[in-house]
This record gives C-alpha cells, sequence and structure tokens, in this order.
C-alpha cells in the first residue's frame, strides 16, 4: 500500500513560501529600508526581510502603530492579532468574500491578501476608524436603518466597501450598486438591506 | 392586575412596527465581539490536523518535527495509529503555539501517514442505497399502482438536489479560559444554556464551573448545537496549559466537517385527472447524509392528502462527514420534490401552474392561507401579464418563465426561562439564557418587555448569552421566538403586577384597573389618574423585584402557536446557448401570527431567499471520488450568491385579523423551504424542459436542453 504524507494547503505554497519565493525582489524591496537590523542579507540579489520579526510601523484611523512582527504576517492578521482591531473578520482568508475590507489610502482592499510591511508608508482605515457606536456614520446609520445584517460577521467589511463604493459613485443607481459591491459575500443574505442602506446614502440614488 | 395575553391592536405600541434590532449599532461598527474577536495575552492558537482521505487507515503520526519548533506550547495526538478514517476532516492531531503563524508552521510539521483505501462517494444511484436503513410506507401497493396505470395525465420524473454545506461565514470554534479554577468559555453556539454541559468531560470540570457567554455569533443555521469534538479539545488545552486557548475551524475543514445538507434524489410517479386534479403521488427517494443516516422525505410535501400515496425511502452511506441540521432539515429536499413534480404534472395536463396549484389545495391542510397568499403573491409579481404555458417563451435564445412552490412549517416555541427585574429608581432589566443569531432575539425580548411595562425600547436592558442566566432552548426549528417572547412577556407581567400592588394604595384603586402606559402607572383608560413610572418604581423602597416566567406560561396562557404556510414565486430567464440562469424578480408571501418586530421579520424573510437562491442555482459540496476530499473546500468554487445575483426581492407578511390572534410563530424555517422548488419551477417554465438536480447550474440546465428541450 502506499503511504501519503499530509498534503500541502491549496496553492502549494504558502504566504511564506512566496514571500521567499517572488516577494525577495519585489515585497521585500520596500521593507528593507525600514527593517534595520533585523534584515537578512540573501545570498544572491536583493535583500530580504525576516523570517525573524521585524519592526513596523502602521497608520490607522489617524495614529501610528508600531509592532514587531514577521514579514509574513498579513494586514488582515496584524489588525486582528497583534492591534486587537477585530472588526475586520477573516472568513475566506484568500481573497474571496470581503469580510476583512479596509481603507488603503481611501481605496478598498482585502487585508487578507495584504503583507503588513507592504502597507507601510500608506493610510489605513478600518471599520473601527469610521465610526462609533455612539457616532455612525452615515453608511453605518443606513445599515441600521435597513437592517442591512443579521448576524453581523460580514458587516464590517460591507460597511468598508460600501462607503468608499459611495464616494467614487455619489450618484449611484441600482445597477452600478449590483455591479460595485459584488467583491463582498453575506451569508445571511442581507443583499436586500445593503441595497437599499447604499441607495440612501448615494445622493440622487434610485 | 396586568394579563399575559398580548395586547389588542389598539393597545399596541412597539409589537409589530418596524424597529431596528438593538445591536445593529455595534455590529455596523465592527465593536461586536464574536468568539473569533477573543485575544488575551499569552493565548494559544490551536490549529488541527485533519485527514485528507475520505477512507484511510492512519499508519503513523510523526509529531517530533512539530514540537520542536519554538512557540509551540504542545502537540496531541486525537487519533492513533492503526485507526480508520471515514470521512476527510477527521482530526487526526493538535497543535498548540503562541501566535497563529507558528501553530500554522507546526500544522504543517505534522507528518501523518495512511493507507488509503477506495471510499464511497457516490449518492446520486439508487443501488449505493443501504438496503437496511429503508424507511417505506406502502399502505396499498395494487390500489397506489392502479391509480397510477388509470390516472389520465401522468408523470415518471426525477429530481435532486446536491450535498451543500452550512459555510457559516463564522467559523465553528470558541475560545476559552481559565480564573481561579473555572473556565470560561465564549463559544460561536446556538445553544448558549446547554453548551457547557458537553465540556465537562474535556474540562475536567462540573458545569457548574464552566462559564458561557455569547453575545454574537457568526451564523449558524443549524449547524452549531452542540460543543463538537473542536469544542472540547479547547476546553481541554485550556484546562491542561491554564492558557486562554482559542480554537476556530480553518475555512476548508469548515466546510468540509461543519456543515452538510444531506442529498436527496427521487424518483417520483404522479399522476391527475385531465383536469388537474391530484390522484396519486408514488415516489422512491435516498439521499445521503455521509456518515449520518438520511431521514427519508415527508412527500409528497404540503399537499399530504393525495389520495394514493407510495413512499419508498433508502439511505446511502458516503464517506463525507456526518449531516447536521440545515435550516428546515427535509423540507427543502421534500419540497423541490414534490413541487417540481406536480409542476410537471400541470404542464403535462396543459395547465396554467397557478390554476393547478390552486386547484388542488383542497389537498393541504391550510387551504384558505395558501389561497390567499397565491391570490397576493401573483399580484406582486405580475403573474396574469408574464404567465404562459411551459415553454411558450417566444423566439430568442434568452427564455423567461414564472414558479410557484409553497411550503409549510410549525414553529411553536421552546422551553424558556426568564427573569424581569424592576429597580426602585425606574431602570428595568430582563435575563435569559438565549442566543441571538442574527436573526433578532435580543430586540424582541426588549420590544415585548418595554411593551408590556409601558416604557420606551431603550429603556430596558436586555440580558442574553449567558448561561448564568436563566435557561432557554437551543434556536433552532423556528422556535426561538415564540418561546422566548412568552417567557419575556410572562416575567414581565408578573413583574409588573408586583408594582401594581405597591402602587394602587396610592390611586386609590384595585389592582386589576391599573395598567402600564406611555412611561405611566395609570386607571385603565384613564391617564389623569396615574403616577409615572419613576414614582411608582421609588415606592418599591430599596428593593428590586423580580418577575419570573416562562415558557409556557406561569398561568397557562399560551402566546405561541404552530402552523404556518408560505407561497414564493420566482421570475427567471434562461440563456438556452450559455445555460445562464438569472432571477429577475422574486417574491414571499408569509404568515407567522403575531409579528414582534416586522423589521427583522421581513429580514429573515429577504434572507432565507437569498439562500434560497444560492442554494437552487450555485452552491454544491463536490467531493472527488478517488481521495473522497471536498473539492471546492473554499470560497471562490463553493460559490455563494453575491449582492448581484439576487434579482428584485418583494416580501408581504401576513398580518392583521386571522394571523395576529393565533400568536407568535417562529420564523427562521419556513421562507428557505420553497426557493429551490419554486425556481426550478421557474426554469421549466421558461425553457421548456425540467432541470433535474440543484444546483441549477449552467452545465446541467444545457444537458438537461440537449437531452429533452425542445427549443435547444
Amino acid at each position: 500500500m502506499p503511504t501519503h504524507d499530509k498534503p500541502e494547503e491549496h496553492s502549494g505554497l504558502s504566504r511564506r513560501g512566496f514571500l521567499k519565493t517572488v516577494g525577495a525582489g519585489t515585497v521585500a524591496g520596500g521593507l528593507v529600508r525600514e527593517s534595520g537590523g533585523a534584515a537578512t542579507v540573501a545570498a544572491q540579489g536583493p535583500e530580504v526581510a525576516g523570517p525573524a520579526a521585524i519592526p513596523l510601523k502602521l497608520s490607522i484611523n489617524g495614529n501610528t502603530h508600531s509592532l514587531n512582527v514577521e514579514p509574513r504576517v498579513t494586514l488582515l492578521d496584524a489588525l486582528r492579532n497583534y492591534l486587537d482591531l477585530t472588526g475586520s473578520k477573516k472568513v475566506c482568508d484568500r481573497g474571496t468574500c470581503g469580510a476583512c475590507t479596509v481603507l488603503l489610502d481611501g481605496k478598498p482592499v482585502y487585508s487578507c491578501t495584504l503583507l503588513a510591511v507592504e502597507a507601510q508608508g500608506h493610510k489605513i482605515t478600518t471599520i473601527e476608524g469610521l465610526g462609533s457606536p455612539e457616532e455612525l456614520s452615515a453608511m453605518q446609520s443606513a445599515f441600521v436603518e435597513h437592517d442591512a445584517q443579521q448576524c453581523g460577521f460580514c458587516t464590517p467589511g460591507f460597511v468598508v466597501a460600501c462607503t468608499a463604493f459611495v464616494k467614487d459613485h455619489p450618484n449611484a443607481t441600482l445597477e452600478e450598486v449590483r455591479a460595485g459591491l459584488g467583491g463582498n459575500l453575506c451569508r445571511c443574505g442581507t443583499y436586500h438591506g445593503i441595497t437599499e442602506a447604499v441607495l440612501q446614502v448615494a445622493k440622487g440614488g434610485a | 392586575m396586568a394579563k399575559n395575553a398580548w395586547p389588542a391592536a389598539d393597545k399596541r405600541d412597539l409589537i409589530g412596527e418596524r424597529i431596528s434590532r438593538l445591536d445593529g449599532p455595534v455590529k455596523a461598527t465592527g465593536h461586536a465581539k464574536y468568539a473569533y474577536d477573543m485575544n488575551r495575552p499569552g493565548m494559544l492558537y490551536v490549529r488541527l490536523v485533519w485527514a485528507p482521505y475520505g477512507a484511510a487507515k492512519i499508519q503513523s503520526i510523526d509529531t517530533s518535527a512539530a514540537k520542536a519548533i519554538k512557540g509551540v506550547a504542545g502537540v496531541w495526538n486525537e487519533m492513533n495509529e492503526g485507526d480508520e478514517i471515514v470521512h476527510a476532516g477527521q482530526i487526526v492531531a493538535t497543535v498548540a503555539a503562541t501566535s497563529e503563524e507558528i501553530a500554522q508552521e507546526a500544522w504543517r510539521a505534522v507528518k501523518v501517514a495512511y493507507e488509503v483505501k477506495q471510499p464511497q462517494m457516490n449518492d446520486t444511484v439508487l443501488e449505493n442505497a443501504d438496503e437496511k436503513e429503508q424507511r417505506d410506507e406502502i399502505p396499498d401497493a395494487a390500489t397506489v399502482d392502479k391509480a397510477y396505470a388509470d390516472a389520465e395525465v401522468k408523470i415518471d420524473g426525477h429530481y435532486g438536489l446536491a450535498p451543500i454545506t452550512h459555510c457559516c461565514m463564522e467559523a465553528h470554534g470558541q475560545f476559552a479560559e481559565m480564573k481561579d479554577g473555572d473556565q470560561y468559555i465564549w463559544p460561536s453556539t446556538q445553544n448558549v444554556s446547554a453548551y457547557a454541559a458537553g465540556l465537562t468531560d474535556a474540562a475536567g470540570l462540573p458545569a457548574s464551573q464552566i462559564h458561557v457567554d455569547c453575545q454574537y455569533m457568526g451564523g449558524g443555521f443549524g449547524s452549531k448545537f452542540s460543543s463538537d469534538q473542536w469544542g472540547a479539545i479547547c476546553s481541554r488545552i485550556s484546562k491542561e496549559t491554564g492558557k486562554p486557548v482559542k480554537l476556530m475551524l480553518e475555512r476548508d475543514q469548515e466546510l468540509m466537517v461543519a456543515g452538510a445538507r444531506p442529498s436527496a434524489f427521487a424518483n417520483v410517479k404522479a399522476g391527475a385527472t385531465k383536469d388537474g386534479k391530484i390522484t396519486v403521488f408514488d415516489s422512491t427517494c435516498w439521499g445521503s447524509g455521509g456518515m449520518g443516516t438520511s431521514r427519508g422525505l415527508g412527500v409528497p410535501y404540503v399537499f399530504g392528502n393525495v389520495p394514493n400515496i407510495r413512499r419508498v425511502a433508502r439511505n446511502v452511506r458516503t464517506n463525507r462527514g456526518s449531516q447536521r441540521a440545515w435550516r428546515a432539515p427535509g423540507h427543502p429536499q421534500a419540497c423541490l420534490v414534490t413541487m417540481a413534480a406536480l409542476d410537471d404534472l400541470a404542464a403535462a395536463a396543459n395547465m396554467d401552474a397557478l390554476e393547478f396549484f390552486l386547484k388542488n389545495l383542497d389537498l393541504t391542510e391550510r387551504p384558505d392561507v395558501y389561497r390567499e397568499e397565491l391570490q397576493i403573491a401573483a399580484d406582486m409579481i405580475g403573474y396574469k401579464e408574464k404567465a404562459h404555458l411551459r415553454g411558450d417563451s417566444g423566439d430568442g435564445p434568452v427564455k423567461r418563465g414564472l414558479g410557484i412552490s409553497i411550503h409549510m412549517w410549525g414553529g411553536g416555541g421552546h422551553k424558556s426561562e426568564c427573569n424581569c427585574t424592576i429597580n426602585p429608581d425606574g431602570s428595568v432589566s430582563v435575563a435569559l439564557g438565549t442566543q441571538d443569531l442574527g436573526t433578532g432575539t435580543r430586540t424582541v425580548v426588549g420590544i415585548v418587555t418595554a411593551e408590556t411595562l409601558g416604557l420606551p425600547l431603550k429603556r430596558v436592558q436586555v440580558n442574553i448569552g449567558k448561561d448564568q442566566y436563566p435557561p432557554s432552548g437551543a434556536s433552532g426549528g423556528s422556535t426561538t421566538v415564540g418561546g422566548v417572547s412568552s417567557s419575556s412577556r410572562d416575567a414581565a407581567t408578573n413583574a409588573l403586577n408586583m408594582l401594581l400592588e405597591k402602587v394602587a394604595p396610592s390611586l386609590g384603586v384595585p389592582v386589576d384597573q391599573l395598567e402600564a402606559w406611555d412611561g405611566k402607572i395609570q386607571v385603565i383608560g384613564d391617564p389623569s389618574k396615574s403616577v409615572t413610572w419613576e414614582k411608582a418604581c421609588s415606592m418599591l423602597g430599596q428593593i428590586p423585584i423580580t418577575g419570573k416566567g416562562s415558557k409556557p406560561t406561569s398561568d397557562g396562557t399560551e402566546l405561541d402557536n404552530s402552523g404556518v404556510g408560505g407561497v414564493q414565486m420566482a421570475d427567471v430567464s434562461v440563456d438556452t446557448e450559455t445555460g445562464r440562469v438569472t432571477i429577475n424578480e422574486f417574491v414571499a408571501v408569509q404568515d407567522c401570527g403575531l409579528i414582534i418586530d416586522l423589521k427583522t421579520a421581513e429580514s429573515q424573510v429577504y434572507g432565507a431567499m437569498i439562500m434560497g437562491v444560492t442554494y437552487a442555482l450555485y452552491e454544491e459540496a463536490i467531493y472527488d471520488p478517488i481521495t473522497g476530499r471536498m473539492l471546492n473546500a473554499d470560497m471562490e468554487f463553493y460559490r455563494l450568491a453575491g449582492l448581484a445575483d439576487v434579482g428584485t426581492l418583494k416580501v408581504h407578511m401576513m398580518t392583521g385579523p386571522g394571523y395576529d390572534e393565533r400568536g407568535v410563530i417562529g420564523l427562521g424555517e419556513p421562507p428557505v423551504i420553497s426557493p429551490g422548488a419554486a425556481i426550478s419551477n421557474a426554469v421549466a417554465n421558461a425553457c421548456g424542459v425540467r432541470v433535474p438536480t440543484l444546483p441549477l447550474t449552467p452545465d446541467r440546465v444545457i444537458a438537461a436542453l440537449e437531452q429533452g428541450g425542445k427549443l435547444a
């Protein structure tokens, strides 16, 4: 009988492996300048950081956070596990569902597919930066009013994505809402309320 | 003396209104803390090593490399050499580490060798059924055979639904920590009050020393009733290491083992008179709940009074994880099999489907309700203008069609206990060990309590989600709203009556002539003889009062009920060149007795319709016949509907006389039952041929068109 080892992850390539092989020239290029003594020098080619933890500075919701994480840590894991900013959720962990959506310089990105080191030098806005239960943003308020949430686990990602969408589409139509918000998924089925909320916030919406 | 009975319509200030959920702001801002969000200094992250084969024997488990990694707190064998694997995703070993990254590295370093065997994965053919697991109901075979032979119109059809998985956004799991010898648990659960009972062995503690807190949970849909093996592992590691421990399933394992709706397949022979009266329904059903047993289907569904019925039911055992209750267990399957077969029968009789359904409503338990709901749904979707006979959908490759389905559910309340406390300063709190799955349970409890006490909703502090509160049932089978609305009404009424006793002397009337209304205690109907709520509560002296309530209620008043019907109609387009199905419009008409919060009730229906579009068109757990592993255990290829996929949705709730006085009835299951059947029927109406199996993916649509479509 043949024996089989436990299989690799889906892609056969972990994020860490990816960073080591491809990222050495692309991703790590930017971080070496800030990583100081923790960076290591590859035998050939450009410098790479890690695998040990390196110091990072992240600008989040207007505050600068310093932390020490390994370069393989995603922005999502940095937010959740190292900074206790748990509003951004980990659901699919591979850039499909949008529950981890944050704004990078105002643009929505999946924080699960971005390394924390890559986010340095950018302005990061998480769900926690958009409003608070006592002071809801217009979009958050519309989500509450239109009951655009049930279990609430996808909600922060949706609120962030919808906030960015309306900023780019201030007069969004129903068709534009449907086409523009396909990057987030919900299991409870809150799309009806989300659509209503976005149309309310979008000026001149149908 | 306030009474337990629900107030009349003109005495309802909050009940039945559209009220925003109480926890909306904390959820919309990311402030709601789920089990997945728990962080503590020194917390261990756990990752589970799972078997990648549907059938295998473990030859060896080598954890030495994993144990050697710095930051690894422990590696445990959960199975041993020689143990048999019966489905992929079975937990073989566990690693715990100080960071998520190290846990992943250790997880990868555990080496398990397997002797791989051939799994049994095919549930689509009846030949694979286990003859021992059969539930046949054959009242009189000869009569059924004769009825089918004699039928003026008949069909012989095949229908099916692929297995799907729950795919909760928050994976299953829990957080555990030790404090002063007790264990504190934050789980993601549908069953707060009973959760600790499943952990006593693993934690080595009595249930009284295990404390459960679940304020928010990221979806369950029937898959999160127990603490499960992973909950026990989390508790055990926390007890053993003394550390805070977080264990949440990875997405692939979540899809493979933490959710499963059984597949269902059926061969149906049905007959009718030529003017469309159903005379016989003869079915052979089979399906697979993986390593669990599929229960067979209650067909013909809803039309249970068809004169000649035969049911043959078989279970197919496959090497998949065991089935879990998926919203309305067995009903979406039974509904598809029945409504599709009846729709085919209508087409065979060359009859309009709506006319056919209306004509046979006397074969259901609730003909008047269905008749009214069918007429409302038809108006909402523009049935008269859009309807056409099957396949008669004009030229061009894109065909448009309508489909109908009807469903039923029970939904009576579960057992529940509740305390309502009124404080001398006028503040009010209500406590019960229920949970809010996102259905709005927290808000319902608040509305009922506030209404009973004549207060604004914001004056009531609602305490749920902890097992230190009076116990309440698991949230399953649409039993929660009936249970908690009864117990909270009972508790608030009993608390109010204690308050009225104190207040009555100052107003100079007997207790039974007082009521709580609009922030006052007043003589019934006479606001001029009143005291403010605050003044009334100050008469309590220094000691708060607590009214106890329950379901069944303390005075035997029945505040809940059971038995609902619903109708759904879908308007779809089918591209006969690509096989792609598009939802244009989808309407639902639903009754559920007295509605407590119209806004969250409507949300339940919208949500169920969207979940229904997903299983009708996209969802399917696909397993590899060779390895037995789920091939699409991720969210790219296990497809959920997106915002653009669901079309225009319309919901109508049946309220008012005839419905309200029935009492409160649950709503989680009923509206998720019909979507598959309504959409399948609409596709058949559009393209002229039945696509037998859900999901109605382009390949299945094209295959059906090639085999029988007049329009292909």
